[in-house]
């Protein structure tokens, strides 16, 4: 039996236009619990699904006790010894934990008949052992998402995992979830079993972990062991400090006026958490407002409160001196506010529609499309749509070419066309340069510049600090539901940004407001 | 199954045409492989199926009759599935929209031809009413539209049932059978194509064709309806009251399938006659899958289905097969049409193999 549980040498996976994986060594020994922290995009899931057999390598080997392989499939991943709990749970909701747990390995008496009695004496077993509290018999969609994550843990060492891959499990878990999943993992490691915690949360990594390796951009920017790093080292290897600008942003001028002020906006994501505690903001005219953060922390449902699609649950909004609380995505529209939206193909376009029709989503009803609901003009619609194309640069064989084949910078210049046009004095940009190349970026970032220098008051979300850094007359730091600090980019840097997205404070100078509980 | 069918729905009229008509080839030849497995006769099978549906001005007539209903029902399906609802109750929708029409054309006295345009309205009215229940619980509550069309579909019948039986209110004490007192002469449509039951009606589901086609693709209405279909989180980014949609489509399916009974009552019987539907309701289903959910195609899927129920007849009197094989066929061309990848995959293994 070697020392160590798992060895990992060059890993490289390339995905079209992105190397996720750039030449990655990484180990774990036995009985240790080893961190991997990185910001979103740094390859950490990419990894470890490569470990877990989930993607095949480009290059690089993988030894597991010893043994080396190049590739395989979970299937035989699980029977090598290793669990992986996803972020999204792979548990049927109908069925029962004892169910769930058992599916695909089901005991059963004389070949036959299923032996629930036995799986739920095991589950039992396992669950006293290691200190993960479950109910077999309960159904898991009545569960809480922390004892749904005990059950996706059971179900992996009921499979007879050695190792354990959690991809960020304390993204869903209330303090005091965490506080558990911490002991259970201690348990874990007393019986020997190796466990690999995916997180970006840097406290999490320290307080939990033996070792923690930090991935950037797709490289291991190093290991270090947890009782000898601190946050800011931490910070700066996740972040790093190099900004390389390719856009030359002026000065902004003009008149500054408020066009936005959110007041103590409170909202829950999908699955029913708080992810909004209380954010105060006003937008003004002629500024890009960039909100920088890690993913997670409320931005996604900061955009959706500020147009409409997701309703508060306590706060206002303002647009001028018009109170829009409470109004639906029409209402926003009406009011002058334009949304590129952080996902193209769930919420910018129809990818069933043409280019055409979607040159006209969400501005469909204007006059000039539709003089009555009964009566749209197709050849506005067509000639606007050409007009888009030719302008923003969209490539597309003819504008009743579905969306869908569009390449993604096509989508999102056409996106933008759509929503710049519409001469908005408010902009909610959620992620607008995800997924693009260089070039688009590029292009998207002179579009927001120059609506900018027209008089529109942006809001910038982005999880890229370059792009913060780069495009904002004023950031805000969005950590954990709230704006912990608003920075001129000139008076700030990267470290200082880095540490208030990872820790909602800065370190060091003021240890009492770094520690919000 | 929706992830199917909405695919299906996606798919372009023209690109797709060919695949349809494929589809129904292939149905038919898959009949022909059963026939021959029963020791029928293929090309008497045939003769006679055609000969029933086509042969001559009475087969015609019977084709377009029994079509003109099913264009309506279709257009209902589609409509709905234009919005990503399944409108599985049309058969009832039908059945109220046909007693009011009745109840109107016998009991109020109007004017000739406006006569027939109330008759009309308020069959149309009572299906859209019929169809925004289900819209109103889907949109409010998310109940699952499938189901609730379909069992409001056998409330439907149940009620009308009740409502012409011997001591039900509408029941016409001139005759023994359960069925409403004729319509007025001046609330019937007129027969166009003498002597077969073909009436106006026809040119109303004509006319419906081309309002729904209208309304789909030049409206900014229909423009929101089929957005919600295709995506509604895109719809919802685009400012459209996504449930609000919801409820017009369910309602609008339900009109659509109201004017199919108010036509039959209008055009057909003269009267609510209780159990007059064959399923026309639920050919409507079939059809607006034939169709590729798009209005025009409607008229085509119900020619086809009209004309396999008014050939299968001929085929039962003939002796040469089982009436019944007319209704294997129509399964058949359903099956072809919802498998739309295995006959794409068809498709290009006939071509790797012509290389």
């Amino acid at each position: 039996m070697s020392e160590l549980a798992i060895e990992m040498r060059g890993i490289v996976k390339r995905f079209p236009g992105v190397v996720a994986n750039d030449g990655i060594d990484f180990d774990l020994k036995r009985g240790e619990i080893h961190g991997l922290l990185g910001e979103n995009g740094a390859g950490k899931t990419v990894l470890m699904s490569i470990l877990y057999g989930l993607y095949f390598p480009d290059e690089g080997r993988i030894f597991l006790d010893g043994t080396a392989y190049t590739h395989y499939r979970p299937a035989q991943a699980i029977r090598l010894g290793i669990g992986m709990v996803h972020q999204h749970f792979m548990l049927v909701p109908r069925l029962t934990v004892a169910e769930n747990i058992m599916l695909g390995q089901e005991p059963s008496r004389s070949g036959v008949f299923l032996d629930r009695d036995a799986a739920i004496r095991k589950i039992r077993a396992f669950s006293e052992q290691y200190g993960l509290p479950v109910d077999p018999n309960a159904h898991v969609e009545q569960l809480p998402v922390g004892e749904q994550q005990r059950v996706e843990i059971i179900k992996a060492l009921y499979r007879g995992a050695d190792t354990l891959i959690l991809d960020e499990p304390t993204a869903v878990l209330t303090e005091q979830e965490v506080q558990h999943l911490g002991e259970a993992l201690i348990r874990l490691k007393a019986e020997g079993k190796s466990t690999v915690l995916i997180t970006h949360k840097l406290r999490e990594a320290i307080g939990m972990c033996d070792r923690i390796t930090v991935l950037r951009k797709g490289k291991v920017i190093g290991t270090v062991a947890a009782a000898e790093t601190n946050d800011r080292e931490l910070a700066e290897m996740m972040v790093g400090r190099d900004v390389v600008f390719t856009v030359q942003r002026s000065e902004a001028t003009g008149e500054q006026a408020v066009v936005m002020t959110a007041h103590g906006l409170e909202a829950t994501d999908d699955r029913g958490v708080e992810a909004l505690k209380g954010v105060d903001l006003d937008l003004r005219q002629h500024e890009i407002l960039g909100i920088a953060g890690v993913q997670g922390n409320g931005q996604e449902e900061l955009a959706e409160v500020l147009t409409g699609l997701r309703s508060l649950t306590s706060g206002t909004v303002k647009i001028g001196e018009a109170d829009l609380t409470g109004r639906d995505a029409h209402g926003f529209i009406q009011a002058g506010v334009s949304h590129i939206p952080a996902d193209r193909h769930v919420r910018g376009l129809v990818m069933g529609f043409s280019v055409r029709e979607n040159a006209i989503l969400g501005r469909h009803r204007e006059k000039r499309f539709s003089p009555t609901p009964f009566w749209q003009l197709q050849r506005a619609v067509t000639r606007f749509s050409r007009e888009i194309v030719d302008a923003f640069g969209v490539q597309t064989p003819s504008v009743y070419t579905r969306v869908s084949n569009l390449s993604g910078g096509n989508q999102q210049r056409l996106i933008i066309g759509r929503e710049v046009t519409k001469a908005p004095h408010i902009i909610i940009a959620a992620q607008p340069t995800r997924g693009l190349d260089v070039g688009g970026i590029e292009y998207v970032h002179e579009q927001l510049l120059a609506m900018r220098d027209q008089g529109a008051g942006i809001l910038l979300i982005s999880m890229d600090l370059d792009e913060i850094l780069m495009m904002s007359d004023r950031i805000a730091v969005i950590y954990d539901g709230r704006i912990v600090a608003i920075k001129d980019p000139d008076e700030t840097d990267r470290r200082e940004l880095g540490e208030l997205m990872l820790t909602g404070a800065t370190l060091g100078e003021n240890k009492k407001a770094a520690d919000p509980s | 199954m929706r992830s199917v069918l909405r695919s299906l729905g996606r798919s372009h009229l023209v690109s797709e045409t060919g695949i349809t008509f494929l589809s129904i080839a292939l149905a038919f030849g898959v009949g022909c492989i059963i026939l021959w497995a029963g020791g029928f006769s293929i090309p008497a099978v045939f003769a006679n199926l055609w000969k029933g549906a086509f042969g001559n001005r009475l087969a015609l007539g019977q084709t377009l009759t029994k079509a003109t209903p099913i264009v309506l029902t279709s257009l209902s399906f589609l409509l709905a599935f234009r919005c990503g609802l399944f409108n599985i109750g049309a058969e009832g929708q039908m059945y109220v929209g046909a007693i009011a029409t009745a109840t109107v054309g016998a009991y109020l006295r109007l004017p000739v031809v406006l006569h027939a345009i109330v008759a009309l309205g308020a069959g149309a009215l009572a299906g859209a009413a019929w169809g925004w229940i289900p819209g109103y619980l889907k949109a409010k509550r998310g109940a699952n539209e499938f189901v609730t069309t379909m069992m409001l579909s056998y409330v439907a019948i149940g009620l009308t049932d009740y409502l012409v039986a011997p001591r039900g209110p509408l029941h016409d004490h001139a005759a023994w059978a359960n069925q409403t007192a004729a319509v007025q002469a001046t609330a019937r449509f007129a027969r166009i194509l003498r002597p077969t039951q073909v009436s106006w009606a026809i040119i109303v589901a004509g006319i419906a064709v081309v309002i729904v086609w209208y309304f789909l693709f030049r409206t900014s209405s229909g423009y929101e309806l089929r957005a919600v279909g295709q995506s509604p989180t895109a719809a919802e980014y685009g400012g459209v009251r996504t449930q609000r949609k919801m409820i017009l489509a369910l309602s609008l399916a339900g009109l659509l399938a109201g004017v199919a009974g108010a036509g039959e009552v209008l055009g057909t019987h003269f009267r609510f006659v209780d159990g007059f539907s064959p399923g026309y309701g639920w050919d409507g289903i079939a059809g607006g899958l034939i169709a590729r959910a798009h209005p025009v195609g409607a008229i085509f899927a119900a020619l086809l289905m009209g004309a396999l129920r008014a050939g299968g007849m001929q085929v039962q009197r003939s002796g040469a097969a089982p009436g019944d094989i007319a209704a294997v066929l129509q399964g058949l061309v359903i099956f072809f049409i919802i498998a739309p990848t295995l006959v794409r995959s068809l498709v290009r293994w006939r071509k790797g193999k012509s290389r």
